[in-house]
């Protein structure tokens, strides 16, 4: 059963932060040109959290995620995958480590020439050594998980933009990765579609206890995950009641002009005295 | 529109000579590596050797039958028309065989994989296809090559077989040559070296169709504009290359085989 709410009675034990971060920014810098886009970034993610990062567009949010893929070099710090440093690896080393990891594009990024079932069942296609049946049986089980199993014969460019985050979701998550990263899973959705993919999100996270990075303009979008849990039994997402926290800790990072100036839970970002981090959560 | 500096222009085609070469030496090494990917191999081959099939017929025919028109006039000046098979097979099977098919199929594949591949890029496709840990260079650059380079060999015999036809036709019905001493006259003309160098230059020029456009497909930038771009471009440069390498073939096997 997914995140039955825990009483908040003192900080989380320390033994919970001891364990070896599954996502480690060091110092990382990157300029595209002369644009400084990340300066001197730095910050952990420890195993079965969540993280949402915030800044407004431009800030570098999304350019994180890709560098935690290794799908950019940053011009100089290291970053840290699942106790790896992806920036001393070849590209041959990180095709392995990237199966460990799911990632959800910012427009989804479905191959559009494939059909909906295939593209779920892209990456147990490429292990080359499942069965038929038993990609099907995978991939029935992932799209059920987003409630898009009528839609396995479909092209993406048959389904509404909400349809193809959640497709998106299927496939990234079809592996049961160590690490999911999402990029803007909710940008250019409506307020009702956003929040059948935060539900999605919430429930991923609750269900499997996957360590997760968000990217999101949308602070509402993070609050909704901090404040909320995945119940199995009504098979939706609940409050949480009053000063109770979720099993899986949500925090927050706050980017500006390429720099973090926040990072921490959710009640110290409400207590912050910061007047731009005010601004922006009012 | 920005003016860039000479030193800036010059940095950039030498860094793009560069990923060029980059791409092409890993689209040949990725044969030998694992995984294969043969559904996408004769995917490709689908695509571009039965695809392009129609218009290498009718290439071939047109271009065999105006070298019999165009060449039987000046060999009648001469009293020679029954050499008109000889020119023909010749022409077509050395030169105008291989580089018309060479062309027509970048024109048409060049440019349609470096818009595929270009649309791809600026969707993200090429990047959730590395985030999913598949090198796109494995599973969309390397059967292209070997598709291209295997199904241009083919496409290229047609071409020859049906220029010799067209001529043949021609010379049939404008000019009455009998059939059996033009098909006599232009086997008999075709030697070892003649075939050798025919049907080793589809070689190179499906590399080069399939590399340049990839490359360009790869390379994209800038949204829609730049897949149109990069369309163009791949087109452009494949032809060009073509052309060239044409050349430099031609002059090679005729210092290493002796000329005709």
């Amino acid at each position: 059963m997914a995140g039955p709410p825990t009483v908040i009675e003192r900080p989380l034990p320390s033994s919970q932060h001891s364990a070896a971060p599954v996502i480690k920014f060091e110092d990382v810098s990157l300029a595209f040109d002369d644009k400084r886009v990340l300066d001197q970034i730095s910050f952990e993610l420890p195993p079965g959290q969540s993280k949402a990062i915030f800044g407004v567009a431009g800030s570098g949010k999304s350019t994180i995620l890709k560098l935690a893929m290794g799908l950019l070099k940053p011009d100089r710090g290291s970053i840290d995958m699942l106790g790896q440093d992806v920036t001393q690896m070849s590209e041959e080393e990180l095709f392995k480590l990237r199966r460990r990891i799911g990632m959800v594009f910012q427009e989804s990024a479905l191959f559009d020439s494939m059909t909906v079932r295939e593209n779920v069942a892209f990456r147990l296609m490429e292990e080359h050594d499942i069965s038929e049946d038993e990609i099907e049986k995978r991939v029935r089980e992932a799209l059920s998980f987003v409630e898009l199993e009528h839609t396995m014969d479909l092209f993406p460019s048959e389904l509404s933009g909400g349809m193809r985050r959640r497709v998106a979701i299927a496939r990234a998550t079809i592996t049961r990765p160590e690490i999911l990263l999402y990029d803007s899973p909710t940008g250019g959705l409506d307020p009702v579609t956003s929040t059948t993919i935060i539900e999605l999100i919430v429930k991923q996270r609750d269900v499997y206890k996957t360590s997760s990075l968000l990217v999101t303009h949308r602070l509402q979008d993070a609050f909704t995950m901090a404040s909320h849990y995945f119940d199995r039994k009504t098979n939706h997402m609940e409050h949480l009641p009053q000063g109770m926290q979720c099993e899986v800790p949500m925090n927050f990072l706050i980017l500006r002009e390429g720099k973090v100036i926040f990072d921490g839970s959710m009640q110290e970002l409400k207590a912050t005295k910061d007047e731009y981090i005010r601004e922006y959560i009012s | 529109m920005e003016l860039i500096s000479p030193t800036e222009l010059a940095k950039e085609k030498v860094e793009a000579v560069q990923d060029y070469a980059v791409l092409a030496g890993r689209s040949v090494a990725n044969l030998f590596r694992h995984p294969r990917y043969f559904g996408d191999i004769v995917q490709q081959a689908d695509l571009i050797g039965v695809g392009s099939l129609p218009i290498i017929i009718l290439a071939g025919l047109s271009i065999g039958a105006e070298l019999a028109l165009n060449s039987a006039n000046t060999l009648e000046q001469f009293g020679s028309l029954s050499l008109i098979g000889k020119l023909v097979s010749v022409g077509m099977v050395t030169e105008l065989g291989p580089i018309i098919t060479g062309l027509m199929v970048a024109g048409r594949n060049a440019s349609g994989m470096a818009s595929e591949l270009g649309s791809m890029v600026v969707t993200e496709q090429i990047d959730a296809m590395r985030a999913l840990g598949t090198d796109p260079l494995k599973k969309l650059v390397a059967p292209r090559v070997v598709s291209t380079v295997f199904m241009l060999f083919f496409l290229t015999i047609i071409a020859d077989l049906l220029g010799l036809i067209g001529g043949g036709i021609i010379a049939r019905l404008i000019f009455g040559i009998d059939s059996r001493q033009y098909w006599n006259s232009a086997w008999q003309a075709l030697a070892f070296r003649d075939v050798f160098t025919g049907l080793m230059k589809p070689l190179f020029f499906g590399f080069i169709i399939a590399t340049v456009g990839c490359y360009y497909g790869m390379s994209t930038r800038g949204g829609t504009q730049g897949v149109g771009k990069a369309t163009t471009q791949a087109m452009v440069a494949s032809s060009v290359l073509i052309l060239v390498v044409n050349f430099f073939i031609t002059k090679f096997m005729m210092a290493v085989l002796g000329p005709h």
